[in-house]
């Protein structure tokens, strides 16, 4: 067991892990943060996506010990300060983006980062970043919907051609 | 404007808060004090006969505290099957016991046949490849025909051919329909296959046993759609636990499709442990894991015959079928096939004469049970395929075939030769719709664009019908099902006029806890935010069946409504006493009760209030308190309806397809809430074009599944699909069911992917490949490229 | 996964060392190795992490006009910050598996792992790079010996890897539909001493040159000029994805695509 530091959500934390521990594994049961899901065992699903140092990576493919010393940020931290809904979270509720919540996260924690690289992606930008994100429950329809609602662009009235 | 709040009111789910703050509460984020961990140990081998189970050096590892195999299961029950079918010659479906682990043999690839539980994960999982088992390998049965034809190999020892049954439907028209075939004008042959699919709900299963000595309770907190039909298969039939004696808890669930409707040996193996131990056990699947043992979907090998006149009138259809059911029976295994499928085999169209023959068939893979639309779009898909290859036959329009096939409104109810009484359905009006949305008329402009820049493109049509809302527990009990099919609700006024709902369906992302307090809130002119919906818990909720077979809204809607009318029965006659009137003068509405005629009233709060602290009240002739359950019992199922067409554009030289546009028309009766309804659909469709174009689950002779991660099994990702265009204004509402509503949940997945195959088959047509006539799903890149080709 | 130390040294030279010990391996961006530890395929004592080594982080030129990569680069610093220099790479770059990937995987990892279906052998062999280890170059050409195999020693890191800039290039990935590796991906590279063909994905001994097609391209640069070559199917992958027939078909349309972008 060696101890790592990191700062998460804002918060400085530190915890005793095993060198194979994995930063989602850190994040659940170190951290009691069980917002970051695991749905897959070949880094395929993104339901475990978070940001470090404000890229996106798949928590569940990073060694907790391989972030020491950086900044995370977990779905738990996407809220505005007074509590309510971020953006992105925001748009998914009012798009419908989800369903079973369980890849939201993930989608959430990508789609945050495409609008940080990309603040008016096309769909064909946004169908595309979120390759590395599988949800089963919403044929991403309304996942794409609520990621260019964020960005601010019209959405009303959308579907193919 | 359209409505903010109540019945028809695209409502904003509150369950989203939750999960969008990552403070949902899915099975694996529960952490219980003193927890242990449970490994399975799984089969490497499809078929094989346990010789020897070694489990001493395992049991002696750091951490491991109990190792378990089939020895520790074999005196107690086995997996039961909820449906009895017969064959056609009258004799019962052949019925193996399905052990919670494997004992004597194991069956495919991923059988668990022990189970070790440790202080922490990685000790379990470190201590199961320590188990030394002496399994001896038997050729395995992976093809269906090779399955029935060689009696000397059996996945079972008591089956000699394979065959769980040989089911016929409708026996009696079998003569009928092979004379029919033999002397119609025209006959179209075709022989496909409905792709076996991993359902890959995105949270992978989990359970945790817990065992309370100071009671002698048990709780099993698991991924369900239904908990109360888990805690009755285990208390029942598998560990003989007293059924109130097991609380059972399906709490956030992450996605289901049908996988999780059914009990697992994994759940009665964390109680045993737990109960052995005196520690919560839990066990999360890794996704390799789910791959391997999650019950799988479809898995059909069918050859359909239409036969019709020159004009393209139906005369008869036929089919025959073999569907794998895998190494056990699942659940709900032994239906899907046969009555969830043979019974829609009519379609939308008036055919006069139509016969099913299924046999199913025992292999050395995986069970195979109801996924999404289960049964029906392996109907649907034989149908709306079969018809479009005989258009092409004959030379006739697709659009113009269906039309004149269509049962008309003047029809209802209608009684097809499979034997459902369609209540209602207008499928001139979806087809219309459809083909406005996709605007038809413009194709021929939009393929000449595509062919600029050097594609196909193709149109496919699929005018599909389906039977949800399961089921009427009368006749599914005369078809063989051991369960009835009713679904249960309580409404609880509580004393300060805010209202607890708890009920048998299960929401995993149908999002119950909005659309039915929307229900609730709009029958009884309260908040919705005063409405709360509880499900999921055993002990909470009334004896439902949970959900699946689009029956939350159509079922346990129903429930809620009746449960609303009786609270409102109630109100009325405490308001009577109250407002010194007759009861029969006493009129409800918005949230008020009042005296007919007069401008006295009493709130609903203040009715609620009285009923718990009854000082005036009519205690001689009515119970205080406001609480009641309805248990619905549906008259018939409910029959959505609709149109999908579908464009493609295919690249010839890669073979790859691009869907580029889908337009759904459907008619879903009454809409309670259009977000949550065009959500199901995108979600349906979307599983459907996976279908369609890429899922695909394959065994080698050996029974090893080549696509067992998503390295291989190619799920649809953001950029496979398209912005899909969802219209439900065609609403025929359900004339037996209290809401008018129809299910809308399979909609998608049973229209979907013949749209998509026909558009293909239309592309290659129309692009100089005429030899093409049909591609078996996956309609994948190489397999494209590889038709063209010839 | 079973346990292991984890180290991350601060130099290559630290990292040699920590890597000369018995079982100790090198970890990149882990997104190949860490599915695969999860697999238990691999029981390192040791995993040595590359990534807090800044000499080896970045992309810079050479003196003789090279682009240097360093070897535990994301792929995501090689798509932004090669694209004005190798635009062809920076894209190939940019299409290796999705965002999250992109910002851990590393060339390096990559290359070492040297997966039949892995995007960067092809940009790699295309180009005519060259492997800098702790210890030697290698030519892409000597560096690639089939599947998941590479000329490096046990312990040997990959420190850079040099990519003289060809005249026109471009890369063309026709994406497995469940893992979007390539199914095939051809990298066309127009140099002044002739065209160079890499093709990844399709043949059963990995990446491969395509001699044929880079006899006929360096005469004359054009789509048209491979209508008459073509690959046998005989050596190629063939799986649920696609026949040997199939791929071989693939890597003649790749690279025609992919002389139509360079
Ligand atoms: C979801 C997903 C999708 C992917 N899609 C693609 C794709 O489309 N195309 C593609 O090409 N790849 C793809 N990959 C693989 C990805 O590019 C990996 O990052 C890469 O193959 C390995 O790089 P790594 O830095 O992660 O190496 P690691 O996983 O850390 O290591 C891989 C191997 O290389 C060794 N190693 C690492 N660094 C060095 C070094 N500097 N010197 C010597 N040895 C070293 C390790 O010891 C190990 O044996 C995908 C991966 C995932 C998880
Ligand atoms: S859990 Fe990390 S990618 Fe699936
Ligand atoms: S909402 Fe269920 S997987 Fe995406």
């Amino acid at each position: 067991m060696t101890k790592v530091t990191m700062t998460v959500n804002g918060r400085a934390v530190s915890g005793e892990v095993e060198g194979r521990t994995l930063l989602s594994a850190f994040l659940r049961e170190g951290l009691g943060l069980t917002g970051t899901h695991v749905g897959c065992d070949t880094s395929q699903c993104g339901a475990c996506v978070v940001h470090v140092d404000g890229q996106p990576v798949k928590s569940c493919t990073v060694f907790a010990s391989d972030v020491e010393g950086a900044s995370v940020t977990t779905i738990e931290g996407m809220a505005n300060p007074d509590g309510t809904l971020g953006r992105v979270q925001q748009a998914f509720q009012d798009h419908h983006g989800l369903q079973c919540g369980f890849c939201t996260p993930g989608m959430v924690m990508s789609a945050a980062a495409l609008l940080a690289e990309n603040p008016k992606p096309t769909e064909a930008d946004v169908r595309h970043y979120l390759e590395g994100n599988i949800c089963r429950c919403t044929g991403y329809h309304n996942i794409v919907k609520a990621v260019l609602a964020a960005s601010g662009q019209d959405v009303s009235g959308l579907a193919a051609e | 404007m359209p409505k903010d709040h109540g019945i028809g009111a695209s409502v904003k789910r509150r369950e989203d808060v939750r999960f969008l703050m990552g403070l949902g509460n899915y099975t694996d984020d529960m952490a219980i004090a003193g927890q242990a961990h449970a490994v399975f140990v799984r089969s490497q081998v499809a078929h094989g006969r346990i010789n020897k189970i070694d489990t001493a050096d395992a049991a002696a590892m750091p951490g491991v505290l109990a190792v378990l195999t089939g020895e520790d299961f074999k005196d107690v029950g086995g997996n039961p099957t909820g449906w009895l079918i017969n064959s056609r010659d009258g004799t019962p479906m052949r019925e193996p016991k399905r052990p919670a682990l494997a004992h004597g043999k194991v069956r495919h690839v991923g059988d668990a046949y022990a189970v070790v539980i440790a202080e922490t994960y990685a000790q379990a999982k470190e201590a199961a490849e320590a188990i030394v088992a002496d399994i001896e390998e038997l050729p395995a049965i992976v093809d269906m025909a090779a399955a029935v034809a060689d009696p000397s190999n059996r996945v079972h020892e008591e089956i000699p051919d394979n065959l769980c049954y040989d089911w016929g439907w409708i026996e009696d028209n079998r003569a009928a329909v092979d004379e029919a075939i033999k002397n119609a004008p025209h006959v179209t042959t075709l022989e496909l296959v409905n792709n076996r699919l991993v359902p890959n709900a995105m949270e992978p299963r989990a359970s945790i046993g817990e065992y309370f000595p100071g009671t002698g309770d048990y709780k099993l907190t698991t991924t369900s759609q239904n908990p109360h039909l888990t805690r009755l298969l285990i208390a029942a039939f598998v560990l003989g636990i007293p059924e109130n004696k097991l609380t059972v808890v399906a709490p956030d669930v992450g996605g289901g499709f049908g996988s999780k409707i059914y009990h697992y040996g994994e759940e009665a193996v964390v109680l045993t442990a737990a109960k052995k131990l005196g520690r919560a056990v839990r066990w999360t699947a890794e996704r390799s894991e789910s791959f391997l043992s999650d019950a799988h979907g479809r898995d059909h090998v069918t050859r359909i015959e239409l036969a019709c006149e020159k004009d393209g009138t139906f005369i008869a259809f036929r089919t025959e079928t073999m569907a794998n059911v895998g190494a056990y029976l699942s659940n709900f295994a032994t239906v899907t096939p046969t009555f969830l499928h043979g019974t829609l085999m009519a379609g939308p169209y008036k055919v006069p004469n139509v016969y099913v023959n299924v046999k199913t068939v025992f292999t050395n893979t995986a069970p195979v049970d109801a996924y999404r639309g289960a049964g029906r779009p392996e109907a649907t898909y034989s149908l709306e395929r079969v018809i479009d290859k005989m258009c092409r036959e004959l030379g006739l329009d697709p659009f113009e075939v269906r039309r004149k096939n269509f049962i008309t409104t003047d029809m209802f109810p209608y009684t097809t030769p499979v034997g459902l009484a369609y209540d209602t359905g207008d499928y001139h009006a979806t087809l219309d719709k459809a083909m406005a949305m996709a605007d038809v008329a413009g194709f021929e402009a939009r393929r000449a664009a595509s062919a600029a820049k050097g594609k196909l493109r193709g149109m496919g049509l699929s005018t599909w019908i389906e039977a949800c809302g399961i089921a009427p527990s009368h006749l599914v009990g005369i078809l063989g099902s051991r369960v009835g099919l009713y679904d249960a609700a309580t409404v609880r006024v509580n004393a300060t006029g805010n209202i607890s709902v708890m009920t048998g369906a299960h929401s995993h992302g149908q999002g119950h806890e909005t659309v039915f307090a929307q229900i609730v809130a709009d029958k009884l002119g309260v908040p919705e935010a005063s409405v709360e919906i509880v499900h999921g818990d055993t002990s909470k909720i009334p004896f439902g069946m949970g959900s699946y077979g689009s029956r939350s809204l159509a079922v346990c809607g129903s429930a809620v409504t009746r449960a609303i009318d009786k609270i409102v029965a109630k109100g009325k006659k405490i308001a009577a006493h109250m407002l010194e009137a007759a009861e029969e003068d006493i009129a409800f509405e918005n949230g008020s009760f009042t005296v007919a005629g007069t401008d006295k009233a009493k709130t609903f709060g203040e009715i609620a209030f009285s009923a718990y602290v009854p000082h005036n009240y009519p205690l001689e002739t009515l119970e205080p308190g406001l609480e009641e359950t309805a248990f619905y019992d549906p008259a018939n199922f409910t029959y959505p309806a609709g149109a999908y067409i579908c464009e493609v554009e295919v690249d010839a030289d890669t073979g790859k397809v691009d869907v580029v546009a889908f337009h759904c028309a459907d008619d879903f009766g009454n809409i309670m809430n259009p977000m949550v309804v065009e959500g199901q659909v995108h979600g349906g469709v979307g599983q459907g074009i996976g279908q369609a174009l890429c899922e695909n689950t394959v065994y080698d002779e050996n029974g090893q599944l080549l696509s067992g991660s998503y390295m291989d099994y190619a799920m649809p990702r953001a950029d496979d699909v398209p912005f899909y265009n969802v219209d439900y204004s065609c609403q025929t509402p359900c004339t037996h069911n209290p809401l008018g509503a129809k299910g809308c949940g399979e909609a998608g997945a049973i229209g979907s992917p013949p749209a998509v195959v026909n558009a293909v088959i239309d592309a290659l047509q129309r692009g100089g490949h005429s030899h093409v006539t049909h591609i078996d799903m996956p309609v994948s890149p190489a397999r494209v490229w590889a038709a063209i080709q010839g | 996964m079973y346990a292991f130390d984890f180290e991350k040294p601060k130099t290559v030279a630290e990292a040699v060392e920590a890597l000369s010990r018995e079982d100790a391996m090198a970890l990149g961006g882990g997104q190949t190795l860490i599915p695969s530890l999860k697999q238990h395929l691999a029981a390192p004592s040791a995993l040595v992490s590359l990534t807090g080594i800044a000499e080896m982080r970045g992309v810079c030129t050479g003196t003789d006009g090279a682009l240097c990569v360093g070897g535990a680069t994301p792929h995501a610093v090689v798509a932004t910050e090669a694209a004005a220099k190798y635009p062809a790479l920076a894209a190939l770059a940019g299409n290796i598996g999705d965002p999250a990937v992109r910002n851990r995987g590393t060339i390096g990892g990559s290359l070492a792992n040297n997966d039949p279906a892995a995007d960067y052998p092809a940009a790699v062999l295309g180009s005519g790079a060259t492997i800098v280890t702790n210890t030697r170059s290698i030519a892409a050409d000597d560096f690639f010996e089939g599947l998941f195999t590479t000329a490096l020693e046990p312990g040997e890191i990959i420190v850079e890897v040099r990519f003289p800039i060809p005249q026109r290039a471009a890369y063309a990935k026709f994406q497995q539909p469940a893992s979007r590796f390539a199914l095939t991906g051809v990298f066309v590279a127009k140099t002044a001493n002739g065209v160079r063909v890499a093709v990844t994905g399709a043949s059963e001994n990995g990446v491969f040159r395509w001699s044929e097609a880079e006899a006929a391209l360096s005469a004359d640069f054009s789509a048209e000029a491979i209508e008459g070559v073509s690959v046998p199917a005989e050596g190629m992958v063939g799986d649920l994805h696609g026949t040997p027939a199939y791929r071989a078909n693939l890597v003649k349309v790749m690279t025609q695509r992919a002389v139509r972008a360079a």
